[in-house]
C-alpha cells in the first residue's frame, strides 16, 4: 500500500488533469490543495468565482489585501495581469462557456454521473451558491472526492440527495481510482498504487464498466508531481 | 455635495419592512457601517437580498444575529450557523437562488429586462414551479427580474457626483446592485473631488447614485 493519504492521493491525481494556459475555478476544501501538485512548467489561471481571475495562493503574512479573497472570504494573491470582476462578468465567463475547468467536492455521484453536492434535506442546507452554474457551464467537471463516507459507497446507482446539475460530469477521481462516466455507464479508467480492480467494485455500488487493462494512476511518492 | 448625508440620515429613510439589495460576499465589500447603523436602529422584518448571510459577528450576519431580516434571499448560507438555524426554525424565510442566477436576475431588474434564460437550475430543485421556454432546440428556465427598495453598495472611491469605483474583489455584487434599486445609498471608503476618479475606473455611474455616506469614524477597508 501507498503511504500517501486519500486526499494527497486525490489532489496529486487531479493535477495531471490541468492543462497549460487554461483557465479552472477550484471548489472549497479538497480542490484547493490541487495546484500544490501542479509541475512548474505549467501555468494555469485560476478564477475564484466572487470575482478574480489569476488568484495566487495565499499571500505572505503581512502582505494581505482587504479586498483580495476567495469565495470562503479567505485572503488570497494575485498574478501580475490578473483580473477583477463584478458578479455578473464571472458568471458570465462560467456560463458562457469561457471556463475550462472545474475540480469540485462531491457528496454523490450517480451511474449516470450526475453529482449531487450541495445540500443534505433536513440536516445541512448550506445552499448552491455558484456550483450549479459552475457544473453547468464549465467544459469540463472533474469531481474530486472520497471514495465512500462512513463506509458507504458515494458513488451509487442514483443519487439520494438532490441534483447538483443534470449535466453528466467528465470525472470522478478518489482515493481508490479514475472513472469516467460515458454513454455506456462509468468505466474504472485507472486505479491508485496498491489498489486493485476488485477493491475498487467492492467499494463501489454504482455498476462499473472494467476494461481488461487497468493502468496504475501514474503519481509518484514525491511531493512534486 | 448634495448627495453626502450622514449614516445616521440614511438609515433613517429606511422604513421597518423595506426590501434591500446588499452587496458583499462572505463580508467582503459589504457596506459595514450601514450595517452596524441598522442594527442601532434596529430596522426590521426587512426583505435582504445577498451573495450569502455573512459570518457570525461579520457583514450581513450581524443583522442576523439580531433577528431583523424577515427573509433573506441568497446563494450560500453554510458559513453562518445561525442563518441556518433560523431558516429550520422558520424565524427567517430563506430562498437559495444559483449565484449566477441571481446575478442575472438583479441585472435584468435593473437594466429594464423582463428575466433571463438559463440552462443553470434545469433537471434540480431549482426548476420547480418556473417556466421553461425552448430555443433553438434548448431548454432554459425563466427567471424573473429582481428589485429592491434599496441597495447599500460598498465603493472604494466616490466622487461628490457620486460615481462609484471599485476595488477587487469587493466589488461583487454592488455594481449590478446599484443599478436595480429605488434608491441607491452607497458607503465609500473614500470620498474623492470630482474628476478625481478617470472615466474608464467609474463602474456604477452617478446618475444610479442617490446618497453617499460620509465617512464617519475610522474604519479598515473591510470592515474589520
Amino acid at each position: 500500500m501507498t503511504m500517501m493519504d486519500d486526499k494527497t492521493i486525490i489532489a496529486k491525481r487531479v493535477a495531471l488533469e490541468l492543462e497549460d494556459g487554461t483557465l479552472v475555478n477550484l471548489g472549497i476544501g479538497l480542490p484547493t490543495t490541487v495546484p500544490k501538485y501542479l509541475p512548474p512548467a505549467i501555468e494555469v489561471y485560476f478564477q475564484s468565482e466572487n470575482g478574480i481571475i489569476g488568484m495566487a495562493a495565499n499571500p505572505e503574512e503581512g502582505m494581505e489585501t482587504l479586498a483580495l479573497t476567495d469565495a470562503g472570504g479567505g485572503f488570497v494573491a494575485a498574478i501580475p495581469g490578473a483580473v477583477s470582476l463584478d458578479s455578473t462578468l464571472s458568471f458570465g465567463l462560467i456560463r458562457g462557456g469561457h471556463l475550462d475547468l472545474t475540480v469540485l467536492g462531491g457528496m454523490q455521484v450517480d451511474e449516470k454521473g450526475l453529482l449531487a453536492n450541495w445540500m443534505i434535506p433536513g440536516k445541512m442546507v448550506p445552499g448552491m451558491g455558484g456550483a450549479m452554474d459552475i457544473v453547468n457551464g464549465a467544459k469540463r467537471v472533474i469531481v474530486a472526492m472520497t471514495h465512500t463516507a462512513k463506509g458507504k459507497s458515494k458513488i451509487l446507482k442514483k443519487c439520494t440527495l438532490p441534483l447538483t446539475s443534470a449535466r453528466r460530469v467528465s470525472l470522478i477521481v478518489t482515493e481508490l481510482a479514475v472513472i469516467e462516466p460515458t454513454d455506456e455507464g462509468l468505466v474504472l479508467r485507472e486505479v491508485a498504487p496498491g489498489v486493485t480492480k476488485e477493491q475498487v467494485i467492492a467499494a463501489t455500488e454504482a455498476k462499473l464498466i472494467v476494461p481488461d487493462i487497468v493502468p496504475v494512476m501514474p503519481i509518484s511518492e514525491e511531493v512534486a508531481a | 455635495m448634495k448627495k453626502s448625508i450622514s449614516c445616521e440620515h440614511a438609515v433613517e429613510m429606511i422604513p421597518d419592512g423595506a426590501s434591500i439589495m446588499m452587496g458583499g460576499f462572505m463580508g467582503v465589500g459589504s457596506p459595514h457601517r450601514l450595517i452596524d447603523e441598522l442594527v442601532k436602529q434596529n430596522k426590521r422584518n426587512l426583505t435582504v437580498y445577498c451573495n450569502d448571510a455573512g459570518l457570525p459577528g461579520f457583514g450581513l450576519g450581524k443583522l442576523i444575529a439580531t433577528k431583523q431580516l424577515k427573509k433573506l434571499v441568497a446563494t450560500h448560507i453554510g458559513l453562518n450557523p445561525e442563518a441556518q438555524r433560523q431558516m429550520v426554525t422558520g424565524e427567517m424565510e430563506v430562498e437559495l437562488i444559483p449565484q449566477g442566477t441571481l446575478a442575472e436576475q438583479i441585472r435584468a431588474g435593473g437594466y429594464g429586462l423582463g428575466g433571463i434564460l438559463t440552462a443553470t437550475g434545469i433537471g434540480t430543485v431549482v426548476e420547480e414551479g418556473k417556466r421553461k421556454v425552448e430555443v433553438d432546440g434548448k431548454t432554459y428556465l425563466l427567471e424573473k427580474p429582481l428589485r429592491a427598495d434599496f441597495a447599500l453598495i460598498r465603493a472604494y472611491r466616490a466622487d461628490y457626483r457620486g460615481n462609484l469605483e471599485y476595488m477587487l474583489t469587493a466589488r461583487n455584487f454592488n455594481q449590478v446592485m446599484a443599478m436595480a434599486a429605488d434608491k441607491v445609498i452607497a458607503e465609500p471608503h473614500l470620498i474623492v473631488p470630482v474628476g478625481m476618479i478617470p472615466p474608464d475606473c467609474v463602474g456604477t455611474p452617478f446618475v444610479c447614485v442617490h446618497h453617499i455616506v460620509e465617512r464617519g469614524q475610522y474604519y479598515d477597508y473591510d470592515g474589520r
